[in-house]
Order: C-alpha cells, then structure tokens, then sequence
C-alpha cells in the first residue's frame, strides 16, 4: 500500500506542482485577507457611524454577500463581468476580488461588532478632550478595538483558506486542481492514487487551519478581561 | 430543470442540516459529559470537520473510498459531506449553549431529585438551546451556501446546471436564475431563525 | 426538638476535602424531627461544604450520614430518590429562567414524583398563597425581585414534601430590604414544625429561629449550644472572638 503513495508522491515534479499549487492557494487567501482587512476597516467604522446612507446600504451589503453562496459571487464575476461589461480579468484577479468582497463584509461586521461593544463614555471624553473625528477613531477607538477583533479577523483567515478550493470551478490550477489531474494522470496505473493524494491535501488544509484556530482561541483566551 | 436542480439542493441541504445537528448535540453533549475516551473522540473529529474544507472531504468520499472498497454514490456522499463538516461546527455552536449553563443550575436540578436525562431535558437542553440559537443559525446558512460544491460529485444541482447553461453561451440567464434560486432558498431561513431567536429571547432570559 | 426523641439526620465522622486541602475534619451531628438547627461560622469553615455532602453534591471522602436510619453514604446509593427527600435552597435561588414560576416548581412533583399534575398544583398554589405570592404563579423568574425568586425556591423545594430543608445561606445575596421577607417565610416554617438545617451570617434570626445553634471553624464542630446561652455567654474563645466581629459590624452599620 505504501507503495504505491511513494509512487505518486515520487513520480515526475508531482510533489512540486502540488506545492505549486498550495502556493497559488495561499497568495489567494493572503491577497483577499490584507485587502479585506484595508476595506472593512473604514467600511466597520462607517456602519457603527450615525450616517444612515452608510449604516443601511452596507448593512444591505453585508446580508447579500451573507447569503450568496461565494461559488456563485465566482460564477458571477467570472463568467458575467466579460459579457455585461466586456471586462476580462484572468481568474486569480476574479477569485481574490470574489474573497475581497466576501471578506470586506465580514470584517466590516466584525469591526463594528468590536467598535459598538466600547463603553459609550470612551467616546465622551475623547470629544471632552477635542479631539477631531479622525483622531477619536485612530487614536481612541482603533487600538481598543483591534483586541476584540484579532480573533475574529484570525478566524476569517482560516474560512478564507478553507474556501479557497472553490477556485477550482474557474479553473485555478490551485491545491485542488493540481490534486485532481496528478489522480486523473496517475490514477490509470494506480488505482489508490486517488486515496492518497485527496488524503495528504485533506491534511495539509487541516496542518494549515487548525495551527491557525488554535492560535485565536489563545488569543481568545488571553485576552478574556 | 431549474426547479429540479433547486429541489435536489434544498433536499440535501435539509438532511445534511438534519444530520449535522444531531451529530453536533450528541458530540458536544459528551464533552460536556466528559466521558473518557468519547469525548476525545468527538474533539478530534470537530478539529478534522472544522479545518478542512467540504470539498476535500467530499473528493475523498467520492473518488477516494470507493478504490478502497466502499462505494458511495453521489447524493449519499454529499449528505455524508455535510454532515461530516457540519457536525462539527454544529457542535462548536452548543459547546457555546451548554457551556452558558452555570454548575449550580444543574445542582438545582439535581438537588429536586431529577435524574441525569431528565436534567438535560428539562433543564439544560432549553437554555442550551436558547443560547446557542444564534450561532445555530450562522452555521445552518453556512451550511446551505457549502451545498453549491456538490456539483463535484456528479450531482445535477443548481451549479451543475449552471454550469451547463454556461456552456451553451447563456452567461447571464444562468447567472441571474442561480442568484434568484439561492437567495429564495436562504432568505426564508435566515427570517425563520431570526423570528425563532426573538421568541426566544422572549420566553425569558436577562435573568 | 430535644423533646422529640426522632431523629432525621445522623452524621458520624465525616470529613471530606478538595485537593490536599481538608475542609470537613470529622463531624459528628445529629437533628431530630422538627428540630430547627442553625450552623455558624467564619467563611471557609466548611458549613456550606457540609449542606452539600448531605444531598451528594460533594462526594464525601470518609464518615456516614443516615437519612431516617437508612445510610445514604454507600456505594450506589440512589440519590433522586434521596435528594427528594432533602429540600435545598441556594444562595443564588437558581430558579430555571427558562419555566415561569408555576413550572419551575412542579417540575419535581410531577417529573420526578410522578404525581398528578393537577394536584401538584393545588398544592404549589397553597404554597405559594403563604409565602405572599399567589398572584406570580405565571411570571418568569426575570420579572421578580430577588425576595420574590427565593421565596419561589423555597416553595420549589417544599412541593417535594422533603423530611429536611436545608438552606444554604439564603439571604446573602440579597439587596438588605429584600432579606426580611425571606426570613418571615423561614421563620413561620420553622414555627410550623418543618425540620431545618441553617447556614447563614444573619446573627438576630439565628437566635429567633434556633433550637440549638452549631458553630464551626477550620473543618470542626467547636461548639454546641442553646440559641441564648451561645449569643450572650459563649463557651469557646473561638465563638466569643467570630461573635465580637459581629457585635463590632452592628454598632458600625448603627452609626452609618
């Protein structure tokens, strides 16, 4: 049996195309992570701000993109843009801007989450001492809320990789992709390849999320006060 | 065929919900228990579900066992899929409802005379419940969006025939009926656990 | 009662500890039917941690308690059906949020006893007509005081028909104008023959409600006594010291 894991794992630049492929996974989550972290800031303020346009279309937002599955979002912007708009973007750019979107939603809600949960007189005396809006917010209530929030952003991180196999349908030679045409091409001769290599990837996604999780619930514990 | 697909993924989406919230209260009712070797059992298994994506899982049903002698066929594997998946977060969320049960209501219900089952019945599964509704509802919503990959195991859903429009060079029809379809199957859900959440916060809390 | 030669509780030699550290160092202690038995003592001297081993609470390490003569400190000891026996009321009345007053107290009565749902509930409502709360049988625990809620607890434990209440200083946790009522209520089941076991820090009630008051300190039963013999002539340094502390906090409370 082991044998024929050798076999596959040893066989021609198998091994490197599936870290080729788990390298594309990761710059995807990596690029959507930073830019949703970017976005869902200022976009979290604005929906705990008193502006009613902002607060309700974002809230809006968020709920659409809660409820689309993201293959659909993908299906949407890949397939959609080119023929609506007669946009073409390659289908990295479509998946990270997909998980951008996706991603800017949750962080939004997740830092408006952290921001309400302040006790109002923070604000108070950040006015009683004059400071401006801007300054209140990076000065006062950022730092405080950025302790409420890790967690949170650390758990989007491992849904954002977790859901990353579904470039797949765009055809994305990710960790998934790869998986499947080492199985179409060695699975002929080797009738097991396909247990072996959906295997391994089973666990290198568990090697990558479950470090991850174990290190938000620390945090989530740590800072219990 | 719209109809159809919508129906096959509704009908997927309602067992494997089924399953995995029976299998998440049972794994985080023996936790809560403590028993010895079970409870670590379920801990490994809600670590697996949790950190390891549907599709994988669900490449491994369907390509991987049958070369080791189990054969199953695509609507079995994908409700197995998300029952193995949602199992686990499922069992996150009551962790949440159980563990907001302090020692001495249980020592209440103890101190009346009630017996381990009639414990959890009367008095530890409704609060459980309660609290743990929200987080319930997150995962049931996650659950149903996590149907849309079961196109690779070879079954006709919504994104399989989407995919098949697609082919056929009807872009944005498919596009639009595939929004339409899933927000009419998500939407009556997410109201439905929103009213259920109010009524319970209703029956009495904020003690 | 000294009067009543039946006696209820027997506890022989019990001690009991958590970890390494002993908190019940051998205690011997015996109430009779209708008798009234207040426990005082400094915190952690072990009086909460002794109410709790009698209804199995706290897994006791050595020592025997019986129960109307029957041992209910054996191997495999059924204790639903002791625990029915055994009134307890808490320190923080844990009433089920979730069951509005009626329910919460038949959940025991009809659940666990089996009786008839209707006559379960003639006999909460008696209950609850004399403790003051006929008209509350439908609120939920969140809409009452914390008076009202252990004024509930204490009828939830009633409905069972215990042979022994025990009370777990009930009234520490309430707001001070809330503790009377909780007393009256004790007090007249106490003046109704009901057999209790005490804990509490509540000086002048213990002395109205005692037939025999028992102070204990670091895991003992230092000293026995009648109600008027301990508070005006203690026979120990120990229960004369711990008495002090008290006198000195009632003189501070009269001068703020």
């Amino acid at each position: 049996m082991l044998d024929s894991a050798i076999e596959i794992f040893t066989a021609g630049r198998n091994t490197a195309r599936l870290f080729e492929g788990l390298a594309i996974t990761l710059k995807i989550s990596a690029a959507a992570v930073g830019l949703s972290i970017l976005l869902g800031i200022p976009a979290g303020l604005l929906m705990s701000s008193k502006k009613r346009f902002w607060r309700v279309s974002l809230k809006l937002y968020l709920e659409f993109i809660r409820i689309m599955p993201i293959l659909v979002l993908l299906f949407l912007f890949y397939y959609s843009l080119s023929s609506v708009f007669n946009i073409n973007l390659p289908a990295v750019t479509v998946s990270i801007l997909v998980f951008t979107l996706w991603g800017t939603a949750e962080m939004a809600d997740l830092v408006r989450g952290a921001v309400t949960s302040l006790p109002r007189h923070q604000w108070e005396s950040g006015r009683a001492l004059g400071l401006s809006e801007l300054q209140l917010n990076l000065f006062v209530i950022v730092p405080q809320a950025v302790r409420r929030l890790l967690p949170g952003v650390i758990n989007l991180t491992t849904r954002m990789i977790k859901t990353t196999p579904f470039v797949f349908f765009i055809n994305i030679p990710d960790l998934v992709k790869v998986a499947q045409q080492i199985v179409e091409v060695t699975g002929i001769r080797n009738p097991l390849a396909s247990v072996w290599v959906y295997g391994v990837i089973f666990f290198i996604y568990f090697a990558i999320c479950y470090p991850i999780s174990l290190f938000s619930r620390f945090l989530e514990k740590a800072w219990q006060n | 065929m719209f109809m159809k697909a919508a129906w096959l993924t509704v009908s997927l989406a309602f067992w494997g919900l089924i399953l995995s919230l029976i299998i998440g209260f049972f794994c985080a009712l023996v936790r809560f228990w403590r028993w010895p070797v079970v409870a670590r059992l379920a801990g490994i298994y809600i670590e697996l579900a949790r950190n390891t994506p549907l599709m994988i899982q669900l490449f491994f049903l369907y390509y991987g066992l049958p070369r080791v002698g189990l054969l199953l066929e695509g609507r079995t594997c994908a409700i197995v899929g998300l029952a193995f998946l949602g199992g686990g977060y499922m069992a996150e969320a009551f962790r949440g409802g159980f563990s907001a049960i302090s020692r001495s209501q249980i020592e209440a219900g103890l101190s009346i005379g009630l017996r381990r089952f009639q414990l959890l019945r009367y008095v530890i599964f409704p609060q459980a419940v309660a609290v743990a509704l929200p987080a319930i509802t997150a995962t049931a919503i996650f659950l149903i969006k996590e149907t849309s990959v079961f196109s690779i195991v070879a079954l006709p859903d919504l994104m399989y025939v989407a995919k098949d429009l697609l082919k056929e060079g009807h872009n944005n029809e498919s596009n639009l009926l595939l929004v339409l379809s899933y927000l009419l199957i998500i939407l009556p859900v997410s109201l439905f656990f929103g009213r259920l959440e109010k009524r319970v916060r209703f029956a009495g809390f904020g003690d | 009662m000294p009067d009543n030669p039946q006696v209820v509780l027997k506890i022989t030699d019990l001690v009991k500890s958590f970890d390494s550290t002993k908190v019940l160092k051998g205690i011997n202690l015996t109430v009779g039917h209708r008798e009234v038995t207040v426990i005082i003592g400094p915190s952690g001297c072990g009086k909460s941690t002794l109410l709790r081993c009698l209804n199995g609470l706290e897994p006791i390490d050595s020592g025997q308690i019986e129960l109307n003569g029957q041992l209910i400190t054996a191997p495999g000891t059924n204790w639903s059906a002791i625990r029915q026996k055994i009134g307890m009321v808490f320190q923080n009345y844990e009433l089920f949020p979730h069951l509005n007053v009626i329910d919460n107290i038949l959940l025991g009565p009809v659940k666990v006893q089996g009786r008839p749902r209707q006559e379960a509930i003639i006999d909460a409502q008696s209950w609850l007509d004399r403790v003051g709360l006929k008209d509350r049988a439908l609120s939920f625990p969140r809409q009452l005081s914390g008076g009202q809620k252990q004024r509930v607890a204490i009828v939830r434990a009633l409905c069972m028909s215990p042979q022994i209440m025990l009370f777990d200083e009930v009234t520490a946790s309430l707001d001070p104008e809330m503790v009377r009522e909780v007393l009256d209520v004790m007090l007249n089941l106490a003046k109704g023959g009901l057999t209790m076991l005490i804990v509490t820090h509540e000086m002048a009630f213990a002395r109205a409600v005692a037939d025999r008051i028992i102070f204990m300190d670091d895991g003992h039963i230092v000293e026995t006594a009648q109600p008027e013999a301990f508070f005006n002539n203690p026979e120990t340094e120990r229960a004369r010291r711990f008495l002090n502390i008290f006198q000195f906090q009632e003189l501070e409370r009269r001068r703020a």
